[in-house]
């Protein structure tokens, strides 16, 4: 059996593998419920638009609901500290995924323009907040959380939710929802033709090159603006999870140190900006399969970059640093780490094997000629 | 202190937004596997109408299913937002089970049922069968995780409580997943899926037959849901008297509440078929019983007593004592771990612990806590009686109605002249929602009747809430509510504008007022359009 600390840093990469998982598979048909109101004009284009991931987004949609499975499993103090704390924002995530199973499998089944109007502005709202939020998160772990834990470990978050939409937060969640957006456009490219296929073509390179500008902007803001988080005693990686026994302290530039100490680091946040950059000269050149391999590079590096920048910390607290959580004192017991590796390393590639299965049953273009002979059975 | 307020708010939360998923899952399990029948029946025999069938029957699966998904990620968001403390206390267990479900199951569904609907063309006769069963397997999979989840909830083995970490962690998966509970759980919660989901195709295809529209497509319809529900109901009976007779403490509490016994009865005891309960004084005013029978249900032996409530109040009201006692070392000991006296103290009362949690509803210092608060917290032990009793035996005589109903049901399928007697055809057609109004009771009678546990002898639910204002509650219940209003009314129109279109909306020109065939009788005999 593999040593505690060594199984709580697979842990930590393995959040980052579901995270980025989430971000290339539901993202792609996030982005493509962000667009659908745009690049689709008439009732035909739209359909084509929803029937690109008809097939599939369900499938996608299980990348998040097992990222939340699995933090809850490896990272039970981070699930019940961040949900809870995040409550109003959790709450908006998931209120804005109600639109996506009723909005994709209802839309299309009355005929009404009304009707199917006001599903795809809800399918929008479905695609658009939850990246928006989840960006908006990560650039408040990055800034710290106020919460703090009390002897029985529980946990008590005293901030708003209205100070979750500080600036740099927001700058966070424009990165992510354009990451999304334009890899999401990047697939639409791969699925359709005509005036569907040009209007995605347009927005690959828009939103990529916002999705470029906005994380070199964070990246800035991080060097010089925000004070990190430094462990001063305890914390010992091996040891068994208490957040409570550890001293950390807030440090201007703390979230340069990993780069300083690990010049290799720096490669993650260059992968962030070769891969959209790639996307972009691939999309421009009409090349959208090698575009979505550059977005899902770019996203590997930007999800990384806050990955690294941060760890050994997961969610840091602005109020109370001793309480912040850590890689090593907010994960699950050995034995339970231990159990829900094996079962990753054996699921995770049969998942990712009959996924590919079912693209590849459904790959081709999806064209109005299709829609129109496939009126009562297609979204 | 707790706010109860905030833990009542937490409490209804959890309840609406469960027993409102639990409106989507049972179709979901029971149609899976129906689909399954209806297809293998079109790849075995080549008759286009079974492949009509797939399709449309799975049809009205997607629109419920659609709901199922959307209701269950609040599920998956609620313990972190909702019972934060529960989602740290035990998420070292819980959490593993849900996470598995993720990967094992639901993936798998989620991926198949895409191809079970845009695949038809795609994918050769076998092919699509098989991407049908992998997507039941996933879902009746899926259930099977959620109840090992549950069934710990209920029975919680295979785990220990560590004062460094301050949770409950596992220590034997295998005890987990072959929680006796769990298992009993799980057939009888995938049985009344698949009663539900028959009852379901039985009703609107009776409706088809009263009308006298579509013979062909209803019958055969009809036959399916027959004989699969008198299966599914027998399983559902005989397995839900096993997960009666499943051990465990928690269990007998359950039991004593559901039969309103209040004192324990020399071997065997006899079963309250009704009575006049008076929960003020702790007694029934007056009951019919029958002899034996709970003895022997609850026991399978004619020896064995079964515990009353006033005898598990008294052992409860040792334990709390005792449990105080554990708090108070435990609170100790968090602030000098390395105190071999102390950890001997702790260890010695641990066992009661959750009992000497409860006291925690009255008192912040339990080794202060006065014998009308221990008094209390012993009352607490037994959920409300009146609730529990009655809601048993309405989930019980509407689960025995329906078994009559497919034994008719059956038989007049196997006689072939179902279609025949109208009444029988009404009856299916009444019956349609009863297989939900008994789930729905089921589900109160078992985790309702787990009260005052989240875990059961672990942790109380008074300390599961996260730490938010119950007007914060009371405002996400708003949110929850407007949502599910909307998403009920629409869901219910769409299901019931697409049953009344029956197959016709599959517009294939085969069926009711498409023309040229009507009755639906040619369908069954023409050959099967290309797959």
């Amino acid at each position: 059996m593999l040593d505690y600390e060594t199984l709580k840093v697979i842990w930590w990469l393995f959040v980052g593998v579901l995270l980025l998982g989430f971000a290339i598979m539901d993202g792609h048909d996030m982005g493509v419920g962000t667009l659908l109101p745009f690049v689709g004009r008439t009732d035909g284009e739209r359909r084509v638009v929803i029937n690109t991931v008809g097939a599939h987004w369900e499938g996608n949609q299980v990348w998040f609901i097992l990222g939340g499975g699995a933090i809850f499993a490896a990272w039970p103090l981070v699930y019940a500290t961040a949900f809870s704390g995040f409550y109003w924002a959790m709450l908006a995530v998931l209120w804005a995924l109600f639109f996506r199973p009723v909005g994709f499998d209802y839309r299309s089944k009355i005929a009404n323009p009304t009707w199917r109007n006001s599903w795809d502005w809800g399918l929008f709202v479905g695609g658009a907040v939850p990246p928006l939020i989840f960006g908006v998160a990560f650039g408040n772990l990055l800034q710290g959380v106020p919460f703090h834990f009390d002897d029985e470990l529980r946990s008590y978050y005293t901030g708003t939710f209205w100070q979750l939409l500080n600036p740099f937060a927001l700058l966070t969640g424009i990165v992510s929802t354009a990451m999304i957006t334009a890899h999401g456009a990047n697939y639409l490219m791969i699925r359709t033709e005509g005036d569907v296929y040009r209007r995605s073509r347009t927005a690959a390179i828009i939103f990529g090159v916002l999705a470029l500008l906005t994380f070199a902007a964070a990246g800035v803001w991080v060097m010089n603006g925000i004070e990190g988080f430094v462990i001063t005693s305890g914390n010992i990686p091996g040891a068994l999870p208490n957040p409570m026994d550890k001293t950390v302290v807030m440090q201007a530039g703390a979230w340069m140190h990993n780069y300083n100490v690990q010049p290799l680091t720096m490669l993650v946040p260059a992968i962030g900006f070769a891969g959209g950059v790639l996307a972009i000269l691939f999309a421009m050149m009409n090349k959208p399969l090698m575009a979505f391999i550059g977005s899902s590079l770019s996203m590997l590096g930007i999800i990384g970059t806050a990955g690294v920048s941060m760890f050994p910390f997961i969610m840091p607290s602005s109020t109370d640093p001793r309480s912040s959580l850590t890689v090593w004192d907010s994960v699950s017991s050995h034995m339970t780490l231990g159990l829900m590796f094996w079962a990753t390393l054996i699921f995770l590639p049969m998942i990712i094997l009959y996924t590919s299965w079912a693209y590849k049953v459904m790959s081709g273009k999806v064209t109005l000629d299709f829609i129109k002979g496939n009126d009562h059975s297609a979204y | 202190m707790i706010s109860t307020e905030l833990v009542d708010a937490s409490r209804l939360q959890f309840a609406i937004v469960a027993l409102y998923h639990f409106l989507f899952v049972p179709l979901t399990l029971g149609m899976t596997f129906m689909l399954v029948i209806m297809e293998s029946t079109y790849v075995i025999t080549g008759k286009q109408v079974y492949k009509d069938m797939t399709k449309f029957w799975g049809k009205l699966f997607g629109i419920n299913f659609a709901l199922g998904v959307t209701t269950g990620i609040t599920m998956e968001f609620q313990f972190g937002t909702n019972w934060a403390y529960y989602s740290h206390y035990v998420g070292d267990i819980f959490g593993a089970p849900l996470a598995i479900e993720g990967l094992m199951a639901f993936f798998l569904e989620s991926t198949f049922i895409g191809l079970f609907f845009f695949g038809w063309d795609k994918l050769s006769k076998n092919k699509h069968l098989l991407v049908t069963m992998l997507m039941a397997l996933g879902s009746n999979l899926s259930a099977l995780w959620i109840l090992v989840a549950n069934g710990w909830m209920n029975n919680p083995v295979g785990s220990d409580f560590s004062f460094i970490t301050m949770r409950m962690e596992m220590t034997d998966f295998w005890d987990v997943i072959f929680n006796p509970q769990a298992q009993a759980k799980f057939v009888h919660t995938i049985s009344a899926g698949y009663v539900t989901a028959s009852a379901f195709v039985l009703g609107i295809s009776s409706w088809y037959l009263l009308k006298g529209r579509d013979i062909e497509f209803a019958k055969r319809s009809f036959r399916i849901a027959a004989a699969f529900g008198f299966a599914s109901a027998v399983s559902v009976i005989v397995l839900g008297d096993e997960s009666g007779y499943t051990v465990g403490e928690n269990q007998q509490t359950k039991m004593a509440a559901i039969e309103a016994m209040w004192h324990t009865e020399p071997a065997p005891a006899s079963f309250n078929l009704i009575a006049g309960i008076n929960e003020k004084e702790q007694k029934n005013d007056w009951s019919i019983e029958i002899p034996y029978v709970m003895g022997i249900i609850g026991t399978r032996t004619l020896t064995k007593e079964i515990p009353g409530i006033y005898e598990i109040k008294a052992h409860n009201h040792e334990r709390i004592v005792n449990g105080a006692h554990a708090v108070t070392a435990l609170a100790a000991l968090r602030k000098d771990p390395q105190n071999a006296a102390l950890k001997a103290e702790f260890d010695k009362y641990k066992a009661d612990l959750g009992f000497g949690l409860l006291l925690k509803k009255y008192t912040e210092d339990v080794s202060k806590a006065t014998p009308e608060m221990i008094q209390q917290a012993t009352d607490d032990t037994i959920p409300r009686v009146t609730p529990m009793f009655w809601s048993f035996r309405v989930m019980v005589g509407l689960g025995t109605a329906l078994f009559a109903l497919f034994t008719v049901a059956l038989y007049t399928s196997l006689k072939n002249s179902c279609g025949k007697s109208k009444w029988l055809l009404r009856w299916a057609l009444l019956f349609i929602p009863v297989p939900w109004i008994a789930a729905e009771l089921g589900w109160f009678v078992a985790e309702y009747g787990r009260q005052p546990w989240t875990i059961f002898g672990v942790l109380p639910t008074h300390l599961s809430a996260s730490t938010l204002t119950a007007g914060n509650v009371y405002g996400s219940i708003a949110g929850f509510v407007f949502f599910y209003t909307g998403l009920l009314i629409v869901e219910m129109y769409l299901m019931v504008k697409f049953a009344r279109q029956g197959p016709s909306s599959l517009h294939s020109g085969r069926y009711h007022g498409e023309g040229n065939s009507g009755g639906g009788a040619i369908p069954a005999h023409a050959p099967a359009d290309k797959a």
